[in-house]
């Protein structure tokens, strides 16, 4: 088995659902692993990098009818994305050949000194901004000690005194779709931000008995973002990573590939009985030999250890950016970061743009974040309002999330390769408000053309004539045809069996081919059971 | 090759201390652990030397990772000192422009190529014995060169290299330049960049340069001076080449002699001499005044804590993974670490290694290493009071005696003898300004005897004008050996 290490810190590094699926604990309820299954059989997105091999468990003892409260704090590595590394010129690019993109500095070669890469202080400025952190006029790095193959210095360059930002907030939703729970919006305090070289990887050959160092990612440009442990649980904890990776991603400062080691989230979780002191009880799950036993005891020694002798870092001088600007700028400030000019280049952010949705078209919050989560779904969003501005935005809204989504995870696609373009979401939309079609039908032409149809939606209507029958007399005449056809239901119904109503509605329904308008139908049907029954 | 004369160094033979990297040649910092270690690049002033021309005749000896003052703690050997070696030479005086009351001949520096007139010869064959001394060509015995910049500092004083690079930490450079009689610049920190210089301590480190004359060290530092990018710690503002040609008015200087730099074990040849030299400059018009610099004699301490926990850190990345010596263990990393430092290192190398893993310490941080900066920031108040109150130059002994013997050297251990020998000499280190060594005359022992001037931070103008004008005035003799 192949062990994959990151740097020696705090709780294990593993991508944020085998949190969820592991380490998991309700509010209101002793946990067992049914319930665990349970939350596995719900949908969510896997986020699970396939070579995190390390889960961390939380172990809860069994005591009666106890009232379990539970702490969770994150702490975020996001790789900022630039061309070069930290302090040297090596490039960054993921997926390269072993050991091609080091230099002299990054192998920690004798003489070599950092220089520090303007464009990731920007991103993490940018970042620092959007989180509403204040920004630090100076801050410092310094060296982390310890020891560890992947680490040629024997010290990590971090920001341990002064970092780059403090004391900001991130505002998220708790929204799940399929949860009973009712969204709610949460803040998650950030302690800080702060600059830091990434560490390589190193491999541990069992069978050759041997350690193998790739030091592509060693100097990688990293933002540690350090959360205050306010969360409560998992469900919170992974709302506030996928707002987190909205936002990164909107200002062009992380890629947020988990698969590719862009993000990495540790956790810091604790279990407690309310009115008791906090208890962590971790256990190291998973290792598969020997000599892997040596190493996890190894880190865990580290782990627990840390003192890592920091010391400031003497050849880099301080950090100094410009927090406002200065008027007549003297030549010394030249090449300073200019805070307030990065700050007009922050992007609409995504609380920004579910505000905008909300406000200006009018559609519900919980719709707005599911758009804004699915930047396709978004600018689909947008195309369809663009073209045309008398369209109904709420069912613009619905056709993308109940209906297109539907219909992908049906097929198994992704957003990405869906083969509807905007456009003819539109159409159909168009098809719908004018009442041209109804619901079931706008379904029966997205199967159509996913299947291969090319005609656009109001061909297709044409071709298989499925408009939606809303003519009065005609529907009069299915509902009496539907009254008089099933006799049995009729009586069931007046004598108060309410229930057997959807089965008369689904009777018309078939009659006219799913294309009677329902809601017609529904009321037509309604007034004509109501006059027998009182005659 | 194109027949255009590069620079005043084009052609001219130079050499570098063996903690400079140069390309695909061993640079070892007299070291095991580096023993066979050959860089991939050349560090900067290297590369600005080579650009104008230099020649690079050799790498210098050195105490290992530049942590000794003698040059005797090597892996290729000790250094002895030329003077007194042996070996036969002569000495020859050159004296300045200007006639005076005694020399009447006129005569410039040689790198300048103007004639040169013989004033004295002295022959000194084999030192004749004296009363409890043995020959100094007997192993064991002869006069150490200081370090631990030794080798560079004999390589000058033989006339094998027109000048050489050292480095200067708490006295690297200016030691053995006294002890061998040669001039040694510690320039301003950060003018010179350290981009290849193997650190000791990054926050003290310069290049040193190494000459026969002032002039020389003048052209040397025009040609290595300036920002660069390589390395974040130099100064950005563009360097003014020095201009040495015009004579100073000694009169309009005003000098200070640090009453706390009269230190115990200070030889009494040394007290004259530098009572000689601020005699020479009071009657030649200069403003002499004692001054205080109340904290030179906690330096040492300050200066030993901050040393180690910067060792600690900058020889921690010698693992034996990405380059140098790597031993045959194959138990686990960590065995491998321990058995290719513990090989790897000397004693030195390793205690001041521990002693600064322990400084470091979370609980034992704010005790030691906070508390040298602070000593360390009223260090170098020391000498902006003294610069703010006018003195435009210090002057103090460099060292406490003349050439110690090698048996005398080594009977005190590493770390006692820098204790003792960086007294005068890294102040200027923790305070960053520059420093220059040069030899005033001989001792009753026939070795050279040298003074310090030290100056504000990137005012080596004034400090080199002022050493040219000593050096002029006492006219050292210049060693040639016979060949």
């Amino acid at each position: 088995m192949i062990l994959l290490y990151s740097e020696g810190k705090s709780v294990f590094t593993f991508a944020l659902p085998a949190l969820l699926i592991r380490a998991w604990t309700c509010r209101n309820f002793s946990v067992n692993n049914n319930d665990a299954k349970h939350f596995l059989s719900r949908k969510v997105k896997s986020y699970v990098s396939p070579t995190s091999t390390y889960t961390t468990e939380t172990k809860f003892k069994n005591k009666k009818q106890s009232y379990w409260k539970s702490v969770v704090g994150l702490e975020i590595h996001a790789q900022i994305t630039s061309t070069s590394k930290l302090f040297s010129q090596a490039g960054t690019e993921f997926g390269v050949p072993v050991n091609a993109n080091v230099s002299f500095f990054d192998a920690a070669i004798p003489g070599t000194l950092p220089m520090l890469n303007r464009r990731c202080v920007e991103a993490g400025v940018l970042t620092a901004l959007a989180l509403s952190c204040r920004v630090n006029p100076v801050s410092f790095f310094d060296r982390k000690h310890y020891f560890y193959s992947d680490l040629p210095a024997g010290y990590q360059i971090t920001q341990h005194r002064v970092p780059l930002a403090q004391e900001g907030v991130l505002e998220f939703h708790v929204f799940t779709p399929g949860s009973h729970h009712k969204p709610y919006s949460k803040k998650s305090c950030i302690k800080q931000l702060q600059l830091e070289q990434d560490s390589g990887k190193s491999l541990h050959d069992e069978e050759a008995c041997r350690s193998l160092v790739d030091l592509n990612r060693a100097g990688i440009p990293l933002m540690e973002l350090v959360f205050e442990p306010d969360l409560e649980d998992g469900e919170e904890a992974a709302a506030l990573v996928k707002e987190l990776m909205l936002i990164l991603q909107r200002l062009g400062t992380c890629s947020c590939k988990m698969e590719e080691g862009a993000l990495r989230v540790d956790a810091n979780v604790s279990v407690h009985h309310e009115g008791e002191p906090l208890g962590v009880r971790t256990e190291v799950k998973n290792i598969g030999s020997v000599r892997a036993v040596g190493h996890a005891i190894q880190y865990e020694i580290h782990r627990q250890v840390k003192d890592y002798r920091y010391m400031p870092e003497p050849n880099l001088p301080p950090l100094r950016v410009l927090l406002n600007d200065q008027p007549a700028v003297p030549n010394t400030y030249r090449d300073h970061i200019n805070v307030q000019c990065l700050r007009r280049k922050l992007p609409e952010l995504p609380s920004e743009t579910r505000a905008k949705l909300t406000n200006k078209y009018g559609i519900s919050p919980e719709s707005a974040a599911i758009l804004v989560n699915e930047n396709v779904l978004l600018q689909h969003f947008y195309d369809i309002m663009e073209e045309k501005k008398s369209r109904d935005p709420k069912l613009s809204t619905n056709i993308l999330i109940m209906e297109l989504l539907t219909i992908l995870n049906k097929k198994k696609l992704s957003l990405e390769a869906s083969p509807f373009p905007s456009h003819t979401l539109g159409e159909i939309v168009d098809l719908l408000q004018s009442e041209k079609i109804n619901l079931v039908t706008a379904r029966k032409i997205l199967q159509e053309i996913i299947s291969g149809n090319s005609m656009s939606p109001s061909e297709v209507v044409e071709k298989y004539e499925w408009t939606q029958i809303t003519n009065p007399s005609e529907i009069e005449k299915v509902c009496t045809a539907v009254i008089e056809q099933n006799p049995k239901l009729v009586e069931q119904f007046c004598s108060g069996k309410t229930k057997v109503f959807n089965s008369l509605v689904g009777k018309a329904a078939k009659i006219t081919e799913n294309r009677a308008n329902m809601a017609t139908v529904v009321q037509v049907l309604t007034a004509k059971l109501r006059k027998i029954q009182n005659p | 090759m194109s027949g255009n004369v590069r620079s005043l160094l084009d052609g001219i033979p130079v050499a570098v201390k063996d903690n400079y990297c140069t390309r695909n040649i061993e640079t070892t910092c007299s070291s095991r652990m580096l023993e066979s270690f050959k860089p991939p690049y050349n560090a900067t002033v290297v590369q600005k030397l080579q650009d104008a021309g230099a020649v690079l005749l050799g790498k210098c000896n050195m105490d290992e990772f530049a942590m000794g003052s003698g040059t005797v703690d090597s892996i290729h050997g000790p250094t002895k000192n030329i003077w007194q070696s042996g070996e036969k030479y002569t000495l020859l005086r050159n004296v300045g422009e200007r006639a005076t009351s005694v020399e009447q001949v006129q005569g410039c520096n040689s790198t300048h190529g103007s004639k040169m007139v013989y004033q004295e010869l002295h022959h000194l064959s084999s030192h004749s014995n004296k009363e409890g001394s043995s020959s100094p060509s007997e192993e064991g015995d002869w006069f150490i060169a200081g370090g631990s910049s030794g080798g560079s500092a004999v390589a000058v004083a033989s006339g094998a290299v027109f000048a050489a690079l050292g480095s200067d930490t708490g006295g690297s450079t200016r030691n053995p330049a006294a002890y061998c009689g040669v001039v040694g610049l510690k320039p301003s920190y950060g003018l010179l960049s350290r981009h290849g210089l193997i650190p000791l301590v990054n926050s003290m480190d310069v290049p040193g340069i190494l000459t026969r004359t002032v002039d020389d060290a003048a052209t040397l530092l025009n040609i290595l001076a300036g920002h660069d990018l390589l390395d974040s710690t130099t100064v950005q503002d563009s360097f003014i080449p020095l201009d040495l040609s015009q004579d100073i008015d000694i009169s309009r200087i005003r000098i200070g002699i640090p009453k706390e730099y009269n230190c115990p074990g200070m030889s009494d040849e040394v007290m004259e001499t530098w009572s000689g030299v601020a005699d020479i400059l009071e009657r030649a018009g200069a403003e002499v005044v004692q001054v205080s610099m109340p904290h030179t004699p906690s330096s040492i301490a300050c200066y030993s804590v901050l040393n180690q926990c910067e060792v600690a850190s900058n020889m921690a990345r010698y693992d034996g993974i990405e380059f140098g010596l790597r031993t045959a263990e194959n138990r686990s990393t960590e065995e491998l670490y321990a058995s290719t430092r513990s090989q790897g290192f000397n004693e030195t190398v390793r205690g001041r290694i521990l002693a600064g893993n322990y400084f470091l310490l979370q609980r034992n941080y704010p005790h030691y290493f906070l508390q040298a900066l602070k000593v360390r920031r009223l260090i170098a108040q020391d000498f902006t009071h003294a610069w703010s109150s006018g003195i435009d130059v210090l002057l103090t002994p460099t060292t406490l005696t003349d050439a110690p013997r090698y048996s005398q050297f080594i009977s005190r251990d590493n770390r006692e003898q820098c204790a003792s020998q960086d007294y005068c000499t890294q102040p200027a280190n923790m305070a960053g300004c520059p420093a220059v060594t040069l030899p005033i005359k001989l001792s009753k022992q026939g070795l050279p005897l040298s003074l310090q001037l030290m100056g504000q931070s990137y005012r080596e103008d004034v400090l080199l004008a002022v050493a040219k004008w000593i050096e002029t005035a006492v006219d050292f003799p210049r060693l040639q050996l016979e060949t």
